[in-house]
């Protein structure tokens, strides 16, 4: 398998969820980022708290680097409009399915939320889907 | 005051997480989106940890009415499926299999500083527009 790291994947992934239990411990809230995201621009309610956890998701991992020198690979080989759609999809989406993978993908199915079940497969499909059309002409490859 | 701390306190370390999970890099989501081609199934493992811790906590904390700052428990009450779960969530996959990016590596990308992720955060909150208008 190429470049598989599941040694990383699985401690970011449990750290991430301690961030998902403390947020919700605290706040009552789930930790959903495109809710979070999108209410914190278009929503008067919990808007300073969803303000600061993005901060958080920005000022975390520039420590982070900082502190460990560590270098991430950051590689997007897409054209301006492809960047452009995507993004607009991701946040149109996002919003009419209630959720992104933080939000459908683990706190939904943490809560063993059929909803958040099915939105999971479906959007892991048409990634999937998207992704083999792109390679059919010749990107990711 | 502390609902702000603890709400920044949860966005570090979830983007901590992030970056060591790999996935704030667009490369590794297409690897695992990559199905056919070089598969990298890194992905499952950072969904299958975090579930991991999740789970068990939301099973003992489900019962609660309040948070610890006395807030109000604010969990989804939909069950039921719709179209809108669907299409929704379908546009979503098309979108993340185009660049490889979802919401919360988009926005932790900007600690990267790389022009690319503001674009794509402009472009996510024009779509946040355009499902208001539905």
């Amino acid at each position: 398998m190429y470049n598989f790291t599941p040694l990383s994947a699985l401690t970011g992934g449990i750290i991430i969820g301690f961030a998902v239990v403390l947020f919700f411990y605290t706040t009552g809230r789930l930790a959903g980022i495109s809710g979070i995201f999108a209410n914190a621009l278009t929503s008067k309610l919990n808007r300073s708290s969803n303000l600061f956890f993005l901060l958080g998701l920005v000022i975390g991992p520039i420590g982070y680097l900082y502190l460990t020198n560590v270098t991430i690979n950051f590689e997007i080989t897409n054209s301006y409009i492809l960047i452009i759609i995507a993004g607009f999809l991701v946040g149109l989406g996002t919003r009419m399915g209630g959720g992104c993978t933080s939000g459908h993908g683990i706190c939904g199915i943490s809560r063993i939320s059929v909803r958040s079940i099915i939105a999971t497969i479906t959007f892991i499909f048409t990634g999937m889907l998207t992704v083999f059309i792109l390679q059919q002409f010749g990107m990711y490859l | 005051m502390s609902e702000k701390i603890f709400s920044l306190l949860s966005g570090i370390i979830f983007g901590i997480g992030l970056v060591i999970s790999g996935m704030t890099n667009p490369e590794k989501v297409i690897g695992f989106l990559s199905i056919t081609h070089n598969w990298d199934a890194s992905l499952i493992f950072v969904m299958g940890g975090a579930i991991f811790i999740t789970a068990p906590f939301f099973y003992l904390l489900k019962n609660r009415n309040k948070s610890l700052l006395e807030l109000d428990i604010n969990l989804p009450q939909k069950k039921n499926l719709d179209k809108k779960l669907i299409i929704g969530s379908s546009l979503f996959g098309i979108g993340w299999g185009l660049v490889g990016l979802c919401p919360g590596p988009a926005v932790s990308s900007l600690a990267l500083f790389e022009p690319i992720t503001l674009i794509f955060l402009v472009a996510m909150y024009l779509g946040v527009l355009a499902n208001k208008y539905i």
